[in-house]
């Protein structure tokens, strides 16, 4: 794979992607993905690190109230609400950009004004909602490109991001319609776990890492 | 729709794997990286290894495993064995496993469940069961089968669900083996009374049978060895036959 790389300085100092590294969950899978890929990455551990970035994503896996709750010590939010450059959220990183979450009824980044609710068992079938799950891919979406509509992904999840008709960039159904993926301006978002969703997630992550916001 | 899906489960000892292969022209067929790697690119939807490793100062190698599959698999993985309290847990998720499965350890001390789903999430956290009948009744067995429990494996299942299991392998001893078919009928019991996935395991001996435990117990995913790893069910082949009988694969 070659190394994609938008940085005018000297590629081994070159880091595109910025990790926001606040101790949610394990970024192994995620840093391991990234170089299968021949994406470069670093650390992002304080708001000055942001800067040094073209583009962050934002991990996470576990509890959603507990994942904001570092996020918050980490001092990284405002310096991550007002960002510009192009945020991809995955899974509760996702979650974290919404309003408020169910789980640990917890205020959010409110950088979408949607909420992550809980599954329901007899509205969707058995939670966690586990395994690969079909996604109607939007087309002319940068972050989906050369993706095939209904395109299998790799979910573990037990509460979404409600369908909503302005800011879901991508649609999946358990049950019932929500949001595979958001977008708003230059905040990104995705529910299944790139890093794990073979070729199609790969090919996300390349994709993220050329997106251009006017 | 969610799809259905094919688990491989790989034996690995001191990093390499137990049980011969002879499927594809790999470089090295006891190397579980190369062959996790080639299931990968047939189209198996999830990795298990299953860790008989017998020492504790032999996990080393097991870590180096875990990271190197996930370095080099973009599919989730689960690893099981040698797992007892939250530390073995730690280390394996900071390694890059997706999901820990633990057997006995539950059974011996089954509040490691609530401490495992509260420290990683219920998601992490699959409980594997192995289960022998016995005079129309199913018990708990420890130890690949040979020990038998007095749980009963449809209480025990409940109660891992209850305490924070996100997920059940349940492996049925009668079956395993013999290559004729899962325990289709004892499995839908199970599948009808929890409400988190089911991985079907043991008796996997043709595609018909995969075809059966979807269709009869309607389970999450169906787990096998040596049909994969010895070249008699090839997962393409498999998953077109699966298409064809109408069930949900990716």
């Amino acid at each position: 794979m070659p190394t994609i790389c938008n940085c005018q300085v000297q590629k081994e100092y070159c880091k595109m992607i910025g990790i926001i590294n606040y101790g949610a969950g394990n970024i192994f899978s995620l840093t391991a993905a990234l170089d299968r890929v021949g994406l470069t990455y670093g650390m992002v551990n304080t708001a000055d690190e942001i800067d040094q970035y073209d583009r962050i994503i934002i991990p996470g896996v576990g509890h959603a109230g507990a994942a904001m709750d570092k996020l918050q010590e980490s001092g990284l939010v405002p310096y991550i609400k007002k960002l510009k450059k192009p945020v991809l959220g995955i899974c509760v990183g996702m979650q974290l950009l919404t309003a408020f979450s169910e789980e640990g009824n917890a205020e959010m980044l409110k950088l979408f004004p949607l909420k992550t609710l809980h599954f329901d068992a007899e509205k969707s079938g058995k939670v966690p909602h586990m395994g690969w799950n079909s996604v109607s891919v939007p087309a002319n979406s940068p972050l989906f490109a050369h993706i095939e509509d209904q395109t299998y992904f790799y979910f573990v999840h037990s509460y979404f991001i409600e369908f909503d008709a302005t800011y879901t960039a991508a649609k999946c159904v358990y049950g019932h319609p929500f949001s595979a993926a958001i977008s708003k301006d230059n905040f990104f978002g995705v529910q299944f776990h790139p890093e794990k969703s073979g070729k199609a997630g790969e090919q996300l992550l390349l994709n993220f890492s050329t997106i251009q916001i006017d | 729709m969610l799809a259905k899906r094919i688990i491989p489960c790989l034996d690995v000892k001191d990093g390499r794997t137990v049980k011969g292969v002879n499927f594809v022209d790999l470089r090295d067929a006891g190397d579980p990286v190369e062959l996790a790697y080639e299931y990968s690119q047939q189209g198996a939807d999830e990795l298990v290894f299953l860790d008989i490793t017998a020492t504790h100062e032999e996990r080393k190698t097991t870590i180096d495993l875990v990271k190197a599959v996930a370095r080099q698999v973009n599919i989730p993985f689960t690893i099981g064995g040698g797992i007892n309290e939250i530390k073995d847990a730690d280390i394996l998720l900071n390694a890059g496993a997706d999901k820990i499965s633990i057997n006995s350890a539950a059974v011996r001390n089954p509040d490691l469940i609530n401490q495992m789903a509260a420290a990683f999430g219920a998601q992490f956290v699959v409980v594997a069961v192995d289960t022998r009948s016995i005079d129309g009744q199913h018990f708990v067995h420890l130890s690949g089968g040979r020990i038998r429990t007095e749980l009963n494996t449809a209480d025990w299942i409940l109660e891992a669900q209850e305490r924070g299991a996100g997920e059940i392998l349940l492996t049925s001893m009668d079956h395993d083996g013999t290559k004729n078919g899962f325990d289709n009928g004892f499995l839908k019991t199970i599948n009808d009374r929890i409400h988190i996935p089911l991985i079907a395991s043991g008796g996997a001996g043709n595609q018909q049978h995969f075809v059966d435990v979807f269709q009869q117990a309607n389970v999450d995913a169906a787990l096998a060895a040596s049909v994969f790893h010895y070249g008699e069910i090839l997962i393409p082949d498999l998953k077109a036959t699966l298409r064809q009988n109408g069930i949900v694969v990716r």
